[in-house]
């Protein structure tokens, strides 16, 4: 084993010492990732009165009825939940369709603007929404879709970062020659797309839907500036709301149970999913 | 002869699909971001605002928002939201790229063989997907004068009275910089342990052969080669840390406490858009759209270089 010769050459002192070193610093690092989210736990389980007397990292009985309590308080929590997974749903099916319809434009066909139009896409990929939230709640209003979800749902059609991961897997996981191969057999160009090429993408497709979910159900930027009723806000929009309210009065108990209601939803999903997700991110990364 | 024309025009009656894929990006981009970009360029140039009642404008007024950001009384400018940002980002982003080169480097040490690797890289990347505005809605609670981490440094003996973390700058800043750190050290790190991969395995084995030492390794091949993507990640950092909006603007409730020190460039951009002041709002994304701008450009310039060997 080539492996061992060189462990002898730096000494079976050294390793093992770097080795120690290493986990220590592993475990701090994980105790100091996921102390904030135990603690979080712990408090949701803990009344008011429990909660204002000090700290401690034993849970206590009240997590049932704190979560009757946000149920029946005053923000609409569920609602609020239901509206972040419509809009959050709905990006991420448009989102992962339309990149992996306009990545497959770009991966199969040769016409005269194809490199303009793809150098225009990744040039583009870096401006923040932001910078446009300007314009684009003034064109809201004009197109009377003001406190609606459909401007939240719809411009993730156009989503270059998306695009720009599903024309990388396209790459090299989709070849010219399985297209050719439908023709062939007549298949019609949108049928091939949709029962051919889609299919092969499925591990992009499935990594970009949960990226998407996740990203547009964390968002509060521009759906604060979008929805106003009540019935139609998405968490983060409750969540700033509960930070503006008059603290002093509020339960603390429901406010960690609200929390705990944003997070762990992802939370849940990502332990299942973690490694896919962790193997996704890399795969982003690596240019083509 | 006919039957090769006949295939040409086969190949061209498949190729206007191309277009036609295309249709539903291009149709949502004008809409949705073309249009939305000019029309806030154009509002960069207008006096539009409201004062008390009374609407003021829309009057042509040429640069003199820009004038107006730039200038600013005390603390309420342009320059120090930038300056906010930027220290942030910094104090964030520091701590953030040194814990990610040393878990890379040890993640993807061959020598060292962690285990449980699976596990660590679960737990540090989890952060990266909370919603940051619970999570800092969590510190804001756990932080606050009475919450969980006063109460534990009294019970510990280390203060006596609680600290009000928010009300001091370095406290208040040092926060949403952790919190960013936290948050994005994890993605940082499969980013780096990507580009660490990537590196020729016979480059480590032949250093070692020679008796180079770990430390030796890391500082004269790891990091060299891994230069491209070390600036990919600090750029496009720099693009997210300018965009730093959610956990400063909850942590504080929008008012960027104390004296507007932890108040971002985005903290005012969504400030003047709920006041309706949209030729102020204008001058300030047309700033920021330039300062993405530029650094776009670098990103783009590295990430086209880097496909091509």
């Amino acid at each position: 084993m080539p492996s061992e010769e060189y462990n002898s050459v730096e000494g079976g002192f050294g390793i093992v010492a770097r080795r120690v070193i290493a986990y220590i610093v592993l475990i701090i690092i994980t105790v100091l990732c996921l102390f904030w989210f135990y603690l979080l736990i712990v408090n949701s389980t803990r009344s008011h009165a429990e909660l204002s007397r000090g700290f401690t990292l034993l849970p206590s009985g009240s997590l049932y009825k704190n979560f009757d309590n946000v149920i029946h308080g005053t923000q609409p929590i569920l609602r609020g939940m239901l509206n972040s997974f419509i809009v959050a749903g709905c990006c991420a099916l448009f989102s992962t369709y339309f990149s992996a319809m306009t990545a497959y434009a770009i991966h199969v066909y040769d016409f005269k603007l194809k490199k303009a139009i793809f150098t225009f896409i990744l040039a583009v990929m870096m401006i923040p929404t932001q910078v446009t939230a300007l314009g684009f709640i003034k064109l809201i209003g004009n197109l009377r879709l003001d406190d609606s979800f459909l401007p939240l749902i719809i411009p993730s059609i156009a989503a270059p970062a998306t695009f720009y991961y599903m024309k990388q897997y396209m790459e090299s996981a989709l070849p010219h020659a399985i297209v050719e191969a439908a023709r062939i057999d007549g298949s019609p160009e949108f049928r091939t797309f949709n029962e051919i090429s889609l299919p092969i993408m499925k591990p992009a497709i499935a990594v970009q839907l949960i990226f998407t979910f996740v990203t547009n159900w964390n968002n509060y930027f521009t759906p604060a500036l979008v929805l106003h009723s009540e019935n139609k806000k998405t968490l983060p929009i409750l969540i700033a709301a509960l930070r503006s309210a008059d603290f002093l009065k509020f339960d603390m108990g429901q406010v960690y149970v609200t929390i705990a209601l944003s997070i762990f939803p992802v939370v849940i999903v990502y332990l299942f999913l973690s490694r896919y997700i962790v193997t996704g991110v890399a795969v982003g990364s690596v240019k083509g | 002869m006919a039957k090769e024309k006949k295939k040409t025009s086969q190949v061209v009656k498949y190729n206007k699909w191309g277009y036609i894929f295309l249709i539903p990006f291009i149709v949502v981009y004008l809409v949705f971001q073309m249009i939305p970009l000019f029309s806030t360029i154009y509002n960069s140039l207008f006096e539009n605002y409201r004062q008390g009642l009374t609407q003021i404008g829309p009057n042509w007024v040429g640069l003199a928002n820009f004038q107006k950001i730039f200038a600013g009384t005390g603390n309420d400018s342009m320059p120090t939201y930038f300056l906010n940002t930027m220290i942030m980002w910094i104090a964030g982003f520091v701590p953030q790229i040194l814990l990610s080169l040393l878990l890379g480097a040890w993640f993807s040490d061959t020598r060292l063989r962690v285990k449980a690797a699976g596990f660590f890289k679960t737990v540090i990347y989890m952060p990266n997907l909370i919603m940051a505005s619970a999570f800092a809605m969590l510190f804001f609670s756990l932080f606050s004068d009475a919450g969980p981490i006063n109460s534990m440094l009294i019970q510990m003996g280390i203060i006596s009275q609680p600290f009000k973390f928010l009300s001091h700058t370095v406290s208040a800043r040092s926060l949403v910089a952790f919190m960013n750190c936290l948050m994005w050290f994890g993605n940082t790190t499969i980013l780096l342990m990507a580009g660490m991969m990537g590196i020729d395995n016979s480059l480590f084995e032949a250093a070692q052969v020679d008796g180079a030492t770990s430390t030796q390794v890391f500082f004269r091949i790891t990091l060299p080669l891994l230069k491209p993507i070390l600036i990919y990640v600090m750029i496009t950092s720099l693009i997210g840390g300018l965009q730093m909006f959610d956990v400063p603007q909850i942590l504080t409730n929008g008012e960027g406490n104390p004296m507007r020190t932890t108040m971002t460039m985005i903290m005012k951009l969504n400030k003047y858009l709920f006041s309706k002041d949209f030729g102020m709002a204008g001058a300030m994304s047309v700033i920021l759209f330039i300062i993405t701008g530029v650094l776009s450009v670098i990103v783009y310039k590295f990430s086209t270089k880097e496909t091509d060997y």
